[in-house]
């Protein structure tokens, strides 16, 4: 590379520059919001001096801090119950070859890139009209609200939780597993001390995904929700419709912060890992991108 | 767990002779295709019964008939839903969003691409750091980066503010298409960035110089060379900001004011208000046909390129 040319020189404080102002888009919108988040202007976007009434406001929110209760619970179970199911069919995509294998990653993808609108019809009208069928199966009485949200976000999580373990397995060594049984470990303790140690950055790292994506959402919960158990998201996009207030300025920063330590929380993770790929693990867009590699690789096999 | 773990033991240390013998092989995969299944039947199960079964009711829904009073009949199958895909009212709705989603796209493919590629020339800390200013964004909750826009934007707001001083005059963008646009792009940016950006990173760089060596101008190379072995990246950036923003439903709604309707909110209409499940139905399913077909091609442009 030749850095002598002029032009190249021209080329690259250019595109700086762009750099410089697309973090200025990213950021600019959110440094706003915080600002705003203490004035005490009741008109939304006027400054008006600094406050902490909003936030007070917002703590004195019985409905809000009720959401925020919500959220937690689906989050927390639907976080647990997709990592188990997301690692099991992980390691039963990634190492073993079974009747119905095909479908069954077919099926995994698709709540991955199915959009949100469509997912959340789905759910509405399954909960609406096939709901007797699963309450006699299950034999439970599920009634629009916690259950039912969990039960959707599950759903989508497993998908994700099973993409960032089978991208940690593929980049794992399978002759460590094979030498463990060489020397007569059993097939539980190869998995409990020579695969599980291995995946756990993958396991952690799908977990956070599967927690952020069911605090974040809005859609799905929206149409599986029920009177009196809504989640954060659902009860602030409502807020928002009704008419914008410098509270809702307050929550949202607040959901900002909550992102930030989870980003926190990814970054760990992620610096565990090995130094496998380029793009951080924890960015779904990264592995999408490696997807390719992996259908290709199936294809040649079958 | 356990039973698979003590039943196949003894085949797993096999004597050495038994191990040549076809029909011992042939066990051990079943044993092997018997042991994955278990393992996956927990998740398979619980896809089919919470994903697979309401995709199918909705696809049935699409076929059914609306009864008087909003309900859906499921006796006698027909089309009806989908020929009101030809209405004019419909059409206009879908070639809106269509046209919103195509243009977000392509903003973010033109914003994002030298972006990426200045993060391939920078310095290794540099390239880390932002990664992770790209992550933050990416990882902040969806409706509060929409309702930080709705903030900035309203009337009499900072921009306008900011707009007025400069002498610009105020700018009343909220409940525009403009701000529709803006906001699809905010959210979904980071989505065309970071696949640009890993395909880009992977191009063999001597080849970049061969091209040089070889009196390309700059220009050359980047049309020649660059571009072409980045398109796995723009082809998954692409897909990744077009299926998104074709089915956004919530900034459409918190910047749009519900004034430009859109193929998202007008499914939601369908089973909302104006209760009519068999046409909001074939909606979903024209709107996960195209999305289907868009990872199709995709998974084939990436099998072809990688």
């Amino acid at each position: 590379m030749s850095s002598r040319t002029t032009p190249r020189r021209v080329g690259r404080r250019i595109m700086g520059v762009h750099a410089g102002v697309v973090f200025a888009f990213f950021y600019a919108p959110i440094a706003i919001l915080i600002v705003f988040s203490f004035s005490g202007d009741r008109i939304v976007g006027q400054w008006g001096g600094f406050t902490l009434d909003w936030y007070r406001e917002f703590w004195n929110n019985d409905q809000l801090t009720n959401s925020i209760t919500v959220s937690l619970q689906v989050a927390l179970i639907a976080t647990v119950a997709s990592v188990v199911l997301g690692t099991l069919s992980a390691l039963a995509l990634e190492r073993f070859r079974f009747r119905g294998r095909r479908v069954f990653d077919a099926l995994l993808y698709l709540p991955i890139i199915i959009p949100d609108v469509t997912m959340g019809i789905m759910m509405l009208v399954f909960f609406a009209e096939g709901i007797d069928i699963v309450d006699s199966l299950l034999g439970i009485n599920l009634a629009k609200g916690v259950t039912t949200i969990t039960l959707s976000h599950i759903a989508f999580c497993i998908s994700f939780v099973s993409v960032v373990v089978r991208a940690r397995l593929s980049g794992m060594d399978e002759r460590l597993e094979e030498a463990a049984m060489d020397l007569y470990a059993t097939r539980w303790q190869t998995f409990r001390y020579v695969t599980l140690p291995q995946i756990l950055p993958g396991v952690a790292g799908g977990g956070l995904l599967a927690l952020t994506l069911s605090l974040d959402d809005v859609v799905i919960s929206q149409f599986t929700s029920g009177p009196g158990a809504t989640t954060l998201p659902v009860y602030v996009f409502s807020l928002i419709r009704k008419g914008v207030t410098p509270m809702i300025n307050s929550v949202s920063v607040v959901m900002f912060v909550a992102s930030l330590v989870l980003i926190a929380a990814m970054l760990t993770v992620d610096r565990l890992r090995s130094t496998g790929s380029s793009v951080p693990s924890a960015v779904p867009g990264g592995e999408l991108s490696a997807e390719p590699a992996v259908g290709g690789h199936e294809r040649g096999d079958t | 767990m356990t039973n698979t773990d003590t039943s196949p033991d003894d085949t797993d240390q096999p004597p050495p002779v038994a191990a040549a013998t076809p029909a011992f092989e042939a066990a051990a995969i079943r044993a092997a295709s018997r042991r994955g299944l278990f393992m996956a039947l927990p998740a398979y199960v619980y896809l089919v019964i919470f994903f697979a079964v309401p995709f199918a009711i909705v696809v049935v829904y699409s076929f059914a008939t609306r009864t008087r009073t909003g309900g859906t009949s499921l006796s006698g199958w027909n089309l009806n839903s989908y020929r009101r895909l030809g209405e004019q009212i419909v059409r206009d709705v879908l070639w809106r969003s269509l046209g919103l989603a195509i243009l977000t796209t392509i903003i973010c493919l033109v914003v994002a691409y030298p972006f990426a590629y200045y993060m391939t020339i920078v310095s290794a800390t540099t390239r880390n750091v932002m990664l992770i200013l790209v992550m933050i964004p990416f990882w902040t909750n969806f409706l509060v980066r929409n309702y930080a826009w709705r903030l900035l934007l309203s009337s009499g707001g900072p921009l306008s503010s900011v707009t007025e001083t400069i002498g610009l005059g105020e700018t009343d963008l909220l409940f525009t298409k403009t701000a529709v646009v803006i906001g699809l792009v905010y959210s979904f940016l980071p989505f065309m960035i970071l696949p640009l950006y890993a395909s880009i990173e992977r191009i063999d760089h001597s080849l970049i110089e061969a091209s040089r060596d070889l009196y390309a101008s700059g220009s050359q190379t980047f049309r020649r060379v660059v571009l072409p072995l980045s398109m796995p990246g723009v082809i998954a950036g692409s897909i990744l900001v077009f299926v998104p923003s074709l089915g956004a439903y919530v900034t459409p709604d918190i910047l749009g004011g519900g004034k430009e309707v859109l193929l998202g909110s007008y499914i939601v209409t369908q089973f909302g208000t104006a209760r009519n499940f068999p046409f909001g139905a074939s909606l979903s399913v024209v709107l996960m046909v195209v999305m289907l077909t868009a990872t199709v091609a995709y998974f084939r442009q990436g099998g072809r390129n990688l």
